[in-house]
């Protein structure tokens, strides 16, 4: 245990330190958000104005399917992963993961698979042109012969999420320091725990999914084609009974990083602590039967439609509860506006209208309307996009001066916050009127009716990169910077990061500390 | 994978150093993957990429048990990072359980819902038989394809000759699954066995149990590729005889795979407890481990000889 870390390239290539691990994560997630953004700028440039000016449809397909593929697998699961791996063992007190070159394991297939899946777009015929939710047949009878390599890219990233997922769980459940009860877990402990629990359950039944489309592909089986038996219909089932836990495994650490953020600089404990652990759990129950409420235009019976109508209008409580415990806790609160609490309260706010937008798709005879129309993707954005990319954000700027000992330049985070909020306001709330009007998702071109908005849209989005530039600017100038950061960082947060020296020591809790 | 030291304070959780093990075993799986992808693809450097890749990736797979073991019995491993072992195991085993109720789950909507629908049953309409499959009739085992209803020799997705039912094969005495079952049954009993003389400190018998249990599994896997050349050759049901053919055996296929893996795995443990005399009645979490798996696999025959043969 006395090892520091090595020289050179070797430290990140064999490392079993969870801080290193976590910095890798981290680090992948960052350039994969910007290659998945560079592909929803080729997207935003392409629909600036009606018409077809810039790629073709074909390159279009890959590009919305690739850009979701990224940004899911690529960016937002490894961006939690990696805060999960800097920040449990600290906030439990234990001297790392479970199982430490498993982590290692875990983050190293995630480079040769994406490497594997971003190739795709080099071979013949092109990439995956399917969308990222990849459905049969267009994904089996009339994909391009990469989709091979597409699934296996699935498999193996899917098993990097299971071993991750393992590692966390046993972790949390076998590690923590002794008085270290689970209702005294910090929530981002515990929301990890429930979304790992989730990862396990569903990352099997994805491999499922797609080895059902490999074996369709290359073995004449007929899964997904009615001529043989099958049924194009059973992939959607089971590609959404991963999908949905996968939306939550999404946002579920995230409202764990907002809770955490949120008591801090409104200077007061956070509301509710163990309704928002019972909220977490109802929502990762709920997120088991609620899958066909993305399929409410494809022909399932009228039971059907109106039993995952309601399942998914219940998750609405669990969530209400989350959301009014966040603003009771800024209620009355010495609130100051630093960087990590900017982008917070952007959350709460923001993250509730993708959720009230959820609600109005929840609607099934409503949803005939919506289906496949931007109005689809403005809400998903808008709980992935201020929900899921706000709250990683919000999180480094939050923990970064205790990962590196320097604090970060906070008008140049404000900078950021503000042009990011601008701009992805300007990008998807728009997507909502001109998807009510009847704009379909997925199509390079438009119909004349909707030139403004959709210019609007794009301009947004090019703003919306142009924030991240400085938010890659603003961690590699703290990274280098000289301003020291104090251990406590913050006004008197609560949690174990925060009785660390900053920067936190190579090994941390090697003799589990005493909670009281 | 340097040793730090011998005699650890069981209060010292034990970290592991550096590791070169995690980076190739991603690069044997990528390129274990990248060959099965080019070979499907039909590219000709497919299976030697494969055969690298996979070389690679076993190898690592020794190497990393070996250091696992080394460290254990250097007593490196303090209770704390063994009971991490075992809920490593435990939740590996749950997410097995959920890829076969990924399949399960397929089975139970194909013939609840996917085939009867394709029959016009239990649809407010009846377009979809009507319009696209006249004459498709829902049945179970699915022996006529809507293929074949509609296009007849022509069709391209035909139906199995006969299925895996006990029906068609006249008596259980000589009926494979049933064979099956008992030998997987009897496989958990003998593992059960091996496990409680371990416990007990009965080295004689925990060998004959555990080998016994090898030997049932090999048993079982040569039964089951009987029951496969058997379907190809003289039954006509192979992997695109239609969705009835498709979910046999995807799902006795992955189970077999599973039940291969698992009999390796009590393979290993037998040649460890034999030949290097592994386990002791406190210390034999490898062989649990395994012997959790058997049991995992045996569960799942038994919900494929009902779901699969039985209520076929």
């Amino acid at each position: 245990m006395s090892h520091g870390p090595a020289k050179g390239i070797g430290r990140w290539l064999f490392t079993t330190n969870h801080k290193d691990i976590g910095t890798l994560y981290l680090w992948f997630s960052f350039s994969m958000f910007f290659i998945g953004g560079f592909f929803a700028l080729v997207i935003r440039a392409e629909l600036f104005e009606p018409g077809l000016q810039i790629v073709e449809p074909e390159f279009f397909n890959q590009m919305t399917t690739l850009h979701g593929l990224i940004m899911v697998f690529g960016a937002v699961m490894p961006a939690f992963v990696g805060l999960a791996n800097w920040m449990i063992p600290i906030m439990i007190g234990a001297p790392d993961m479970a199982l430490p070159r498993m982590n290692n394991w875990s983050f190293w297939i995630l480079p040769f698979a994406f490497a594997i899946l971003l190739s795709t777009l080099f071979m013949e015929g092109g990439g995956p042109n399917f969308g990222w939710t990849f459905y049969a047949p267009l994904s089996t009878t009339y994909a391009p012969p990469s989709v091979t390599f597409f699934i296996f890219a699935i498999h193996i990233m899917g098993a990097s999420s299971i071993m991750g997922a393992i590692n966390i769980i046993a972790t949390i459940l076998n590690m923590r320091a002794p008085g270290m009860t689970l209702m005294k877990m910090p929530l981002f402990v515990w929301t990890w725990l429930i979304t790992a629990y989730l990862l396990i359950a569903v990352m099997p039944v994805l491999a499922a999914v797609v080895t059902m489309m490999l074996m369709d592909i290359h073995f004449g089986t007929s899964f997904f084609d009615a001529a043989g038996g099958g049924d194009p219909v059973l992939f959607q089932h089971v590609f959404w009974f991963f999908g949905h836990p996968e939306v939550y495994i999404m946002i579920l650490p995230a409202f764990g990083i907002i809770s955490a953020i949120i008591p801090t600089f409104a200077r007061k404990p956070l509301f509710g602590y163990a309704s928002m652990v019972y909220a977490t759990a109802s929502i990762a129950l709920l997120s088991f039967i609620v899958w066909a409420h993305h399929m409410f235009t494809v022909g399932i019976p009228l039971v059907g439609e109106l039993f995952f109508m309601y399942a998914t209008m219940l998750i609405a409580v669990p969530t209400g509860v989350k959301v009014f415990n966040w603003v009771t806790t800024m209620f009355r609160g010495s609130l100051t506006f630093e960087t990590p609490m900017l982008f917070a309260v952007a959350f709460v706010i923001l993250f509730t209208i993708g959720g009230f937008s959820g609600l109005m798709l929840a609607i099934a005879p409503a949803d005939f309307q919506y289906h496949d129309t931007y109005f689809v993707v403005a809400h998903f954005h808008y709980v992935l996009v201020p929900g899921a990319i706000f709250s990683i954000t919000a999180g480094v700027y939050y923990w970064l001066p205790k990962w590196t000992g320097h604090m970060y330049n906070e008008l140049m985070g404000k900078t950021h916050f503000w042009l990011a909020f601008i701009g992805l306001n300007l990008t998807f709330f728009p997507m909502h009127f001109v998807g009510l009007a009847g704009m379909p998702r997925r199509i390079p071109d438009y119909a004349l009716q909707f030139a403004d908005f959709n210019m609007i849209s794009s301009c947004g989005a090019f703003l919306f990169g142009a924030a991240q530039v400085v938010f890659l600017f603003n961690v590699v100038r703290t990274i280098f910077s000289k301003s020291k950061a104090s251990a406590e960082v913050w006004e008197k947060p609560t949690g174990l990061e925060w009785q660390l020296p900053s920067p936190a020591p190579y090994h941390t809790f090697t003799k589990p500390p005493v909670i009281q | 994978m340097a040793v730090t030291s011998v005699n650890s304070p069981s209060d010292i959780y034990y970290v592991p150093e550096q590791s070169k093990l995690p980076i190739f075993a991603s690069m044997g799986l990528a390129s274990s993957v990248i060959g099965l992808a080019l070979i499907l693809n039909g590219h000709s450097a497919g299976t030697m990429v494969l055969m690298c890749g996979f070389t690679v990736f076993a190898f690592v797979l020794w190497c990393w048990f070996q250091a696992v073991i080394t460290e254990n019995l250097a007593g490196l491993n303090n209770d704390q990072l063994k009971s991490s072992y075992v809920w490593g195991m435990g939740w590996f085993i749950f997410s097995e359980v959920m890829f076969f109720a990924a399949f399960f789950g397929t089975l139970f909507y194909v013939r609840n819902f996917a085939v009867p629908w394709l029959a016009g049953d239990g649809t407010h309409d009846n377009f979809t038989n009507s319009i696209l499959w006249p004459g498709f009739e829902h049945t179970w085992p699915l022996m006529q394809t809507p293929d074949s209803a509609v296009n007849g020799d022509a069709a391209a997705m035909q139906g199995p000759d006969q299925n895996m039912g006990l029906s068609s094969a006249g008596s259980i005495w000589g009926w494979l699954p049933f064979w099956n079952t008992v030998v997987l049954l009897t496989s958990s009993i003998t593992v059960h066995m091996a496990h409680t003389a371990l416990k007990f400190g009965h080295r004689k018998p925990f060998y004959l149990w555990l080998g016994a249990t090898v030997v049932l599994g090999v048993v079982f896997l040569i039964l089951q590729a009987e029951e496969y050349i058997e379907a190809y050759h003289h039954m006509g049901l192979t992997l695109s005889s239609g969705i009835y053919g498709a979910t046999f055996f995807m799902l006795t296929g992955f189970h077999g795979a599973h039940v291969f893996l698992g009999t390796f795995m009590l393979l290993v443990m037998f040649l460890r407890a034999t030949l290097k005399n592994h386990f002791d009645a406190n210390n034999c979490f490898g062989f649990e481990a395994a012997s959790w798996y058997w049991h995992f696999v045996d569960v799942v025959w038994l919900c494929l000889f009902i779901f699969v043969y039985v209520l076929a």
